[in-house]
């Protein structure tokens, strides 16, 4: 077991809307991961995973607690953490491949090489051909694609993941959760992907932390290492009794969050 | 072409009907002079040069007082946006200055700059930028989070992410903004060349109104039309390209 890289140590989030009471997202949370590790963070919509996730990236102080990333406290975003969101977050007003170029041209690349590495990424998530195609014109699979290519190409160390494949149809999400799989373990990279889909959660991370419902904790940790390359792993076993220990402890936090809600 | 022609028929159906009107003197020549005299006026007042320097003069005073509307309209905006403090202070006067008529504003331009440019592109510049300062402003304020959190975490300092993402981001409604304050701009121009001028397009209409010489008086009144429907096509034009990518 190799040294953490993040360290997530007591870490509280409030927060304070213009109107109404202050709400408490996360309440004491304690986490480590460690490099090239693959971990989900499950839960029930509300149970603060997103903030936890926007914590670790640093697009929201942390005003209770720490995160370390590689021993140094998380001040402000840096491009060693790449993130990834539910609605893919393309700048619209620039083509696939100028987004792929922007965080190549923000590393200040030169020209030749930032050029065959963002066609290197386009490449690789499927998206040739289309390198001229403004976002506007793509399908939600393939805003997903550009944006998981702009991210990579920058080569950030961690991998931050907000719900990447929940605006997505059935079906392009599995096929996306196949290539993501493969594109990780091409190579590896530390990877925080929050979802609130359990057998997602199963099939890609190699740990699932669940979170409870608000204020959010940390309610169990669980080891979901199989062979992933293994076909029809959805259909093994272990993998459904997996899928389905977690669905039990993510069921009462569901319903525990809904019960929040209607209150 | 064909599509042109039915787009401008009625504008050509408008110019049969003046010229009608007023070759049968269904209204008085001195109320309406005809088509073809204004034509003929038209023609003169370019072969004397007379038509051309004053339209310079005007398009300068506009052009001038327009892109400090843009540029400084344009980053108050913004930063009335992105800053709590910018927005203090320049908020409440947006809301105050809004409703005034600028042309209000002629009296006191022409008693700080005099009769000159000065006073022509300051009150252009006055009154073209609010239309430009909420254009920006409500278009910054729209921007998507996470594009600047995206911007950020590759490695977007913060000023830069307004240059990068806000500005981009807010240029719909700026562009739309922008577009307004040419509109308002031919009309503070011509207005206040019209009371305080001796020289421009205003400064002739009034000057051949007074005169009695109707026909040149038409003849630039069109010539002003004309301008202000080739700004704004041009512009729309521009709008287009820069927005290509909303497809």
């Amino acid at each position: 077991m190799g040294q953490a890289q993040i360290v997530i140590d007591q870490v509280s989030h409030c927060y304070r809307p213009q109107r109404g009471r202050e709400v408490l997202a996360l309440d004491k949370v304690a986490l480590d991961v460690r490099e090239r590790e693959f971990v989900a963070l499950l839960g029930p919509s509300g149970c603060g995973k997103s903030t936890l996730l926007y914590l670790i990236g640093g697009f929201l102080p942390v005003e209770s607690g720490r995160i370390l990333v590689d021993g140094a406290p998380v001040a402000q975003p840096g491009p060693d953490r790449g993130i990834v969101f539910q609605h893919f977050a393309l700048f619209p007003w620039k083509t696939v491949r100028g987004n792929v170029l922007y965080g190549l041209e923000r590393a200040g690349m030169p020209q030749r090489e930032r050029q065959r590495r963002a066609q290197q990424f386009i490449d690789l998530v499927g998206l040739s051909g289309f390198e001229d195609s403004y976002p506007s014109h793509l399908s939600g699979g393939m805003k997903q694609r550009a944006a998981l290519a702009r991210t990579l190409a920058f080569d950030p160390k961690i991998l931050l993941m907000d719900e990447p494949f929940g605006a997505l149809d059935s079906q392009t999400r599995s096929l996306m959760q196949g290539e993501l799989l493969t594109i990780w373990q091409g190579s590896p990279k530390t990877v925080i992907f929050v979802t609130h889909d359990v057998q997602e959660a199963v099939y890609l991370a190699e740990r699932v932390v669940v979170m409870s419902a608000r204020p959010g904790h940390i309610k169990a940790v669980i080891d979901t290492k199989f062979d992933k390359g293994e076909t029809d792993i959805l259909k093994s076993k272990s993998f459904i009794e997996k899928v389905d220990e977690i669905w039990h402890l993510v069921r009462v936090e569901a319903i525990a969050a809904q019960g929040d809600r209607l209150s | 072409m064909k599509q042109a022609l039915i787009r401008y028929l009625p504008l050509v159906l408008l110019a049969l009907a003046w010229e009608a009107v007023a070759r049968f003197e269904l209204v008085s020549r001195l109320a309406l002079p005809t088509l073809t005299d204004v034509a003929v006026a038209w023609f003169d007042l370019l072969r004397s040069g007379e038509l051309l320097t004053n339209a310079a003069d005007s398009v300068y005073r506009g052009a001038v007082g327009l892109l400090l509307a843009v540029v400084l309209g344009g980053l108050a905006g913004v930063f009335m946006a992105f800053s709590r403090a910018v927005n203090v202070l320049l908020g409440p006067l947006v809301e105050l200055f809004y409703p005034v008529p600028k042309s209000a504003l002629i009296p006191i331009t022409v008693f700080w700059l005099g009769f000159g440019d000065g006073s022509k592109i300051l009150l252009i510049f006055l009154g073209c930028m609010l239309p430009v300062t909420i254009g920006a402003y409500n278009g910054a304020r729209s921007t998507d989070q996470a594009l600047l959190w995206s911007a950020r975490s590759m490695g977007a300092g913060r000023l830069r992410v307004v240059w990068d993402v806000v500005v981009p981001s807010a240029l719909p409604e700026l562009l739309n903004g922008i577009r307004t304050a040419i509109a308002l701009s031919f009309v503070l121009l011509v207005l206040s060349e019209l009371i305080a001028s001796r020289k421009g397009l205003g400064f002739m209409i009034g000057l051949f109104g007074s005169g009695g010489v109707y026909d040149a008086m038409f003849a630039t009144v069109l010539t002003v039309a004309l301008l202000g429907f080739v700004a704004d096509r041009s512009f729309q034009l521009v709008m287009r390209r820069a927005l290509a990518w909303q497809g």
